[in-house]
């Protein structure tokens, strides 16, 4: 189908603000009267709260101050349940827990007042691991630690092992992983009689703050208003925890009768927001002698720290996405979500599958090696076909090619020919490099999992002013992926104008309806088509009031707006989003059609380790994927390359380093994300096989680059140096001890 | 921004003698402040204690790079971006241009100076070893007058050195080297390319004369409480032949024996050890080559 | 009551071709300063620590981290912030190329970046990639992997080698 504006590259909407510095980020803002806050926290892993000192040498007079007393309605930060509180009333259940906040017109006298803040705290004893949760050391949340959990079953995985020719375990890890956006999170609140309470801030999910406040004030949802500033990336960091923050600023607001902001430095943010699960998977594979999969057995596991927050769902995803895009008649995935009393862990781009995904992609590698066939063979014995069903049942009905996929990435790299030369080179060992290439195969659905985006039931809503400008209200946010500027693109494409004269609504809960959050690879895919749907709706309206003829242009567009404005008042189109009627899923069972539709990918990585410190270069970097449809090439690939070098910092930089529960590497100094020099040219190709249900075909692609990007270095490193790769991240450290036993033994 | 800005003083002495005064005046009272790459980090977290400050950054006295034939003295406010800019220093003093390259980014280069870097006394910095291996001078005046102190003996321990209250660091001078066959390396290992705090730091100058190395000198950093000089390995190389296998165990060995590298954040004992042991054979092979 | 305060001074300095003097703490950063009490917003805190460069600035013609240097070393100096780029109304070529080529995403990084970037082709105007990568190094972005930072500066380099 030939597009105008689909397809092309058209500049980012809000692209002159950001290079000129105009654009206006929450810490931008300056109300009158402000009040700077900030909040004193736990300095106990877990404890009840003896008392809280304020000691002298403050003029405290001046200063407003709020614990749980002063929460109005009910003292937590809702979710999908509400065990979190939003400030520590009896006990502390993690290190840098809100307790207190302050608020202040002198910023600097503010951090003076909150080192001058004692919490003293009775510790109780507290758990920082799986396995210690797993064991309930402890009993810290509910009746045995365990936030949620699953069991997917297909097929008979326990009579398959008497007839495997192979049976391959292995055991896998994950650390967790800072978002590091490098705009901090803070939100601005203001609170009056007359407006109720209203926050400004850096966020993702309006909707989300907006219904965690009203639970929150007790306030009915026309008193509370929630506005998206310009936000500053936010990768799943900004999911959740704005809500807190919101609630925090509109605390302080509310008792100081003056507008609050709350920024947090690098270091606050670091140490208490949230960050990837850690997880750890076991699999137990069961294969016929030519290496086709016979039985799947997976446990997984992740660590939600002290609340639950979305644990469910990162569960889920991570749970659905264990068995990868392959054939296998019989499969169990048995999954948990533990609690330790660490910072609440939460939504980090990829959600529950970057985890799960590392697992299963270098394990196959090991099944291979047990096999005794290469690693893409394997694949290619056991790649998911059209009319194939997945782990969960569902069954595929896209057109999927994942050999050709995986072949255009070898080709594309030079993978067969570099796989022979570095093989040939290392066994020399002339020199202190050895290189390697590796890959890994993958899937990832878009959209919430099963009956979720019938749960959010998201609304768009579009609105044709007199002068023809047509503005789209959707609660979905821009942080830099290019929402604005496709979903620009897609009513212009449906109304046959130009992105100049569409304009996109700040995501403002007062105007805007509530399309659901922006996350889940769901912006463009679902979104997308929604904004499709009401631009086809509100042409539909222009038409059938015959103010605009066929084969109309923008001229015609802006006069036939201009006359029924004035004919019969506002010219609005409304779409709410409609669940496929031929899409099942059970709860229940955890079984049935996932996701609409799957994006599909192949990723390889070449790499190079110096011997004589371990430290690891990626040198090259191939990412292939089938998308549906690419909506805009350069923001599509800016996705991927983004993506990927969050990936190759999740495989080979970035570890948090842990003590009691609390990040100790809460600087950017000492918690390493990659830099311009670190990074190789990372090269991005897209297939299209248009998806129906799609705008223009379009599926999602935010997550994707986090799956594979891990495990395809992992297996290049494991083809490199001899070492078999089981957790991330890959520390210099690690891998100098594991060269060391590969040496001796 | 943690810090409670009122509570901290800076001035702006008209001129290095007037500094000094100031100093003296009231001992331990001022200190001076230069570029301020690590000092505003720390009051930027609310770590810095110290509350009252002598701008320096303007001081013509404690600038400039002078040559003469046997020297090249370095003001202490040679920044690192002029290190790398100077062409004597470029072809002469290469493991210094290299660490001053390899510290912090461009912008920090623009500001941090050598003689701050040297009173920061970190362990990790990465001039000290270059300093060390081209055994400079420190010139240190005050309103006393005038000292100088060999670099090697100025730091006593961790965080502690040769500087009075009172004092500052004025120059460091550079011995130009007298042979053209001098071979030096210098190899920074970092948590990642660009902006990295060393996990470890090695520098090293040899000659080898008549198939012997002769002139050897080793330093390291990130590996004990100060920059470290390793006489024990020297010791062993000097006068040996360069390939050796036996040779090059020896001296790993005398160089984990006198190196004492810590587990933190950033990296293990066991990784720096190694990783030392590894660097000094790197380091050999550039002396055999 | 912390002790005794220090008085605020006077710093006075050119700011995007303006003379400005503002009152302010001497250890104040220069980067509060711009944001608070000049109302240039454009240049951002990431980090605090100098690590991020999302804070960078020119002060007499060299890229600085502005969350780094204290207001009184600002008396006398030279600055240029991300709102002193354009020139009048015209994007500087480095500008015009992130905008058609993808070099800002979320676009916190984008103004320290930019200045990086200004000031590397002023040092440089005929870059290589390794000098590019080199000359960004201090910048972190954590949405684009880089790429089409490249491709804008590479571009913008193209562009002012047509025009010459």
């Amino acid at each position: 189908m030939e597009t105008r504006v689909i397809g092309r590259s058209v500049p980012r909407k809000e692209g002159r603000e950001k290079v000129t510095g105009s654009a206006r980020y929450v810490d931008d803002l300056s109300f009158p009267g402000m009040l700077h806050g900030v909040t004193v926290r736990s300095p106990a892993a877990r404890g009840r709260i003896r008392a809280i000192h304020f000691a002298d040498g403050i003029p405290w007079h001046e200063f407003t101050v709020v614990t749980a007393k002063d929460i109005p309605g009910k003292n937590c930060i809702a979710l999908l349940i509400e065990d979190q509180p939003c400030l520590a009333a009896e006990f502390v259940n993690h290190p840098e827990e809100p307790v207190v906040l302050l608020a202040h017109h002198d910023k600097y006298l503010l951090e003076e007042a909150r080192r001058a803040v004692r919490i003293e705290i009775e510790s109780l004893p507290a758990i920082f691991s799986i396995e210690d949760s797993l064991a309930c050391k402890e009993i810290i949340w509910g009746q045995d630690n365990i936030f949620k959990s699953f069991c997917v079953e297909k097929g008979d995985v326990n009579g398959a092992w008497a007839a495997a020719a192979f049976v391959v375990e292995g055991s896998y890890e994950t650390g967790a992983q800072e978002q590091l956006y490098i705009e901090p999170q803070g939100m601005i609140s203001q609170v009056s009689e007359a407006e109720g309470v209203t926050v400004w801030g850096s966020l993702q999910c309006p909707h989300y703050v907006h219904k965690a406040l009203m639970i929150l004030f007790g306030l009915p949802r026309e008193r509370i208003r929630v506005v998206q500033t310009e936000t500053g990336g936010g990768f799943g960091g900004k999911e959740e925890y704005p809500s807190m923050i919101a609630a925090h600023a509109a605390l302080l607001a509310r008792k100081a009768g003056r507008p609050v902001k709350i920024i947090y430095d690098r270091a606050e943010d670091m140490v208490a927001t949230t960050k990837r699960h850690p997880s750890r998977t076991r699999h137990r594979t069961a294969v016929t002698p030519d290496g086709k999969l016979l039985a799947m057995d997976i446990d997984f596991t992740l660590d939600g720290g002290a609340y639950e927050t979305l644990s469910p769902v990162v569960l889920s995803r991570g749970t659905i996405h264990a068995a990868g895009p392959y054939a296998c008649a019989n499969v169990r995935i048995c999954s948990r979500a533990v609690a330790t009393n660490a910072p609440p862990h939460g939504a980090f781009r990829g959600f529950g599958a970057p985890q799960s995904v590392f697992a299963l992609e270098r394990h196959l590698d090991r099944v291979a090696e047990a096999v005794g066939i290469a690693p893409e063979e394997l694949r290619r014995r056991n790649f998911i076909r059209e009319g194939q069903t997945l782990a969960v049942g569902q069954v595929v009905k896209e057109k999927v090619d994942m050999n050709g996929l995986m072949e255009r990435a070898f080709e594309l790299s030079g993978y067969y020919a570099k796989r022979r030369k570095f093989a040939a080179e290392n066994a020399e060992a002339r020199g202190a490099i050895r290189r390697g290439i590796g890959f890994a195969s993958f899937l990832h659905g878009a959209g919430f999992t099963g009956s979720g985006e019938e749960y959010l039931a998201s609304e768009v809503a579009m609105e044709a002013t007199a002068d023809g400008t047509v503005h789209i209200l959707a609660g979905s946010t821009e942080m830099g992926q290019g929402t604005n500027t496709i979903f620009a693109q897609i009513a212009a494409e449906a109304l046959r104008l130009d992105c100049g004269q569409i304009r996109i609504v700040q995501p403002d809960t007062a105007y805007v309806p509530n399309s659901g959050p922006t996350v889940a690879s769901r912006t463009a895919m679902i979104v997308g088509k929604l904004v499709e749907t009401a631009a086809v709706r509100l042409l539909g309206t222009l038409h059938a009031s015959e103010l605009l003829r066929h084969g109309y242009d923008a001229e015609d567009f802006s006069r036939a707006c201009s006359e029924y404005v004035v004919k019969h008042g506002a010219l609005k189109s409304f779409v709410k989003y409609e669940h496929p009627r031929d899409l099942h899923w059970d709860d229940q069972k955890y079984s049935g059609d996932a996701y609409g539709a799957y994006a599909w990918a192949a990723y390889v990585a070449e790499v190079s380790m110096d011997t004589r410190t371990a430290e690891v270069r990626v040198d090259d970097f191939v990412a292939v994927q089938e998308v549906g449809k690419v909506i805009n090439p350069v923001l599509a690939a800016g996705q991927i390359e983004g993506g990927v070098a969050q990936g190759i910092g999740f495989a080979l930089y970035e570890n948090v380093v842990w003590q009691e529960g609390r990040m100790v590497n809460a600087q950017m100094t000492n918690y390493v994300m990659p830099t311009s020099v670190d990074l190789p040219t990372i090269r991005v190709y897209f297939e299209e096989i248009p998806y129906g249900r799609g705008p223009a075909g379009a599926k999602g692609i935010g997550e994707l680059p986090l799956d594979g990007t891990a495990p395809a270095i992992a297996n290049a490193i494991a083809f490199a140096t001899g070492v078999d790769v089981r957790r991330v991240p890959i520390t210099a450290e690690a891998l100098l001890e594991m060269l060391e036993t590969v040496h001796a033994g | 921004m943690r810090a409670f800005l009122p509570a901290y003083e800076m001035e702006t002495p008209r001129d290095l003698a007037a500094a000094l005064e100031r100093m003296a005046g009231e001992p331990g009272g001022w200190r001076a402040f230069a570029g301020g790459t690590d000092l505003m980090v720390l009051l930027e977290a609310g770590k810095l204690p110290h509350k009252k400050y002598l701008n320096i950054w303007n001081l013509e006295e404690l600038r400039g790079i002078a040559v003469t034939a046997e020297h090249v003295t370095l003001g202490a406010l040679t920044t690192y971006a002029e290190v790398q800019r100077h062409e004597i220093l470029a072809r002469e003093f290469p493991l210094l241009c290299r660490a001053a390259a390899e510290t912090g980014s461009a912008a920090t280069q623009n500001r941090g100076t050598l003689g701050g870097n040297i009173a920061n006394a970190s362990p990790a910095a990465d001039s000290p070893p270059a300093l060390i291996v081209y055994e400079a001078e420190i010139e240190i005046v005050s309103a006393a007058g005038a000292r100088c102190v060999p670099y090697a003996s100025f730091h006593t321990g961790y965080k502690k050195m040769n500087l009075q209250a009172g004092e500052l660091i004025r120059s460091i001078r550079l011995a130009r080297p007298r042979s053209a066959a001098l071979k030096q390396y210098f190899r920074k290992v970092g948590t990642r390319r660009a902006q990295a705090i060393s996990k470890i730091c090695f520098a090293a100058a040899g000659r080898v004369e008549a198939g012997r190395i002769a002139d050897v000198r080793i330093a390291l950093g990130s590996v004990a409480p100060t920059v470290l000089r390793a006489v024990r390995a020297e010791e062993l190389l000097r006068g040996q032949r360069p390939v050796d296998a036996a040779l090059l165990l020896a001296a790993q060995d005398a160089l984990g024996a006198e190196i004492a590298p810590i587990d933190d954040m950033r990296s293990t004992g066991r990784y720096r050890r190694h990783v030392a042991r590894n660097l000094l054979a790197e380091f050999l092979e550039v002396l055999a080559s | 009551m912390p002790a005794e305060r220090a008085r605020k001074i006077r710093v006075s300095c050119v700011v995007n071709g303006a003379a400005v003097t503002c009152e302010t703490y001497p250890l104040a950063r220069l980067l509060d300063v711009l944001r608070e009490d000049l109302k240039l917003t454009g240049t951002k805190e990431g980090c605090g620590e100098g690590e991020c460069g999302a804070c960078a600035i020119e002060m007499d013609g060299a890229l600085v981290n502005s969350c780094l240097v204290p207001a009184l070393q600002a008396e006398g100096a030279k600055i240029r912030t991300i709102e002193g780029v354009a020139c009048g109304g015209s994007l500087h070529a480095v500008q015009q190329a992130f905008i058609t080529h993808g070099g800002a995403q979320c676009g916190v990084c984008t103004p320290g970046m930019i200045l990086a970037a200004v000031n590397l082709l002023a040092r440089h105007p005929r870059p290589d990639d390794a000098q590019i990568r080199d000359g960004l190094s201090g910048n972190l972005c954590r949405c684009t992997g880089y790429m089409k930072i490249f491709e804008s500066v590479v571009a913008a380099v193209r562009a002012a080698e047509t025009r010459a």
